[in-house]
């Protein structure tokens, strides 16, 4: 039974820790650090994401999606914009291809940040399935997060301290959303209204901030008109419709003003 | 094949794992395997990161201009204001988010109490 034995080798390092003290040094470190990464996401960046995740509960209520299925969500997919592609999806009727590929568009930009990230986090002897799973972590906050601290932080416990961050967003907003889920029906129409505001008021500040180059300004301000003009024309691929288009249009004012310079 | 087109318990689920966890996690690993291979200021990199913004903030216009739940009953052109005034907060503080947000939701809670 190889999956057994894999695992029975892989816990030895952690039940070394309880039964002889020469390993205890590295794996209290470890922990230590993972430790310190939790703390580190209790940051400003992770507040505004609490907050941003109560909008997005109420989002998912308001759509039929049931507690299970939105806490289920958080784990699995765990970046908020696609998380309110798929929202936005389901709400429309999409079926589960246009549904997919929405998400899978929205969801590029994770690509280039995860490229990035690496080689901050990896020490020599990082092996690469640790890297493979701590990228599922990997979404705006905990991104700007690691890529303000790991610089402080040593190489060996870069990997255990990003674990303590991602790992403790991830469930802080599990429990926010099952939170929300149980209180949201109490709650006055004025309130419910003002958390159903808090997600495109996150994203609208985080997505101007977070670009890189002017044309993602441009990019913005044309999905923001595109959007709700597809909704209109074209109702099931309104968010492909929009990312494609504006997303073209926005790359050629990239390359022609390039040109323009290079003139 | 939508997500309420189906009753067993199962499928909203399948529907998250394929439609959700893998186009995300696709993006992630793909991240991991060319981690330090390409070069982040590369054109396709350029326009991946555009296409990605303007379907996000295509998400965005969407929210406010056709919301869901509560939001569904108060009028337009608060909506615009409050999230228009909200921005301009938000560049005027030096780009703090918490200012933009919350500058928002004032104008928006503000409106709705004197039923604009």
């Amino acid at each position: 039974m190889p999956p057994s034995g894999a695992v029975a080798s892989a816990g030895c390092t952690c039940y070394g820790r309880f039964m002889s003290f020469p390993t205890s040094d590295v794996v209290s470190s470890h922990s230590i650090w993972f430790l310190r990464g939790v703390r580190a996401a209790a940051s400003l960046p992770g507040l505004i994401l609490v907050s941003s995740f109560v909008g997005f509960a109420a989002l998912a209520k308001d759509a039929g999606v049931t507690v299970t299925q939105a806490a289920f969500m958080t784990g699995s997919v765990w970046a908020l914009p696609s998380m309110v592609v798929l929202v936005g999806a389901i709400v429309s009727g999409a079926t589960l291809p246009a549904a997919a590929l929405a998400v899978t568009l929205s969801a590029i930009r994770l690509m280039p940040m995860v490229v990035a990230l690496v080689p901050e986090m990896r020490a020599e002897r990082t092996r690469p399935w640790v890297l493979y799973l701590l990228s599922h972590f990997v979404a705006v906050t905990s991104w700007v997060v690691a890529m303000d601290r790991l610089k402080s932080i040593p190489r060996e416990m870069r990997t255990a301290f990003y674990a303590g961050i991602g790992g403790a967003l991830v469930m802080a907003n599990i429990i926010v959303v099952t939170a929300v889920y149980a209180v949201a029906d109490a709650l006055p129409s004025t309130v419910s209204a003002a958390l159903l505001m808090l997600t495109p008021m996150y994203f609208l500040t985080s997505l101007w901030g977070s670009a890189r180059e002017r044309a993602g300004h441009v990019a913005m301000v044309l999905g923001l008109g595109l959007g709700p003009l597809f909704h209109v024309l074209l109702p099931q691929f309104d968010l492909l419709a929009a990312g494609l288009i504006g997303g073209a249009a926005a790359y050629a004012w990239h390359l022609w003003r390039r040109k323009d310079r290079g003139a | 094949m939508s997500y309420f087109s189906n009753n067993s318990w199962w499928w909203p689920y399948v529907f998250i794992l394929v439609g959700g966890f893998a186009a995300t996690d696709f993006w992630r690993f793909l991240g991991v395997y060319l981690g330090g291979k390409i070069s982040e200021d590369s054109d396709v990199l350029v326009l991946v990161r555009t296409m990605a913004t303007a379907l996000v903030a295509a998400v965005i216009g969407n929210l406010i201009v056709f919301p869901g739940g509560a939001l569904a009953h108060t009028s337009p052109a608060l909506r615009v204001a409050a999230a228009a005034l909200g921005f301009a907060a938000y560049l005027i503080s030096g780009k703090r988010m918490i200012i933009g947000i919350l500058a928002a939701e004032l104008i928006l809670v503000l409106g709705l109490q004197l039923a604009l």
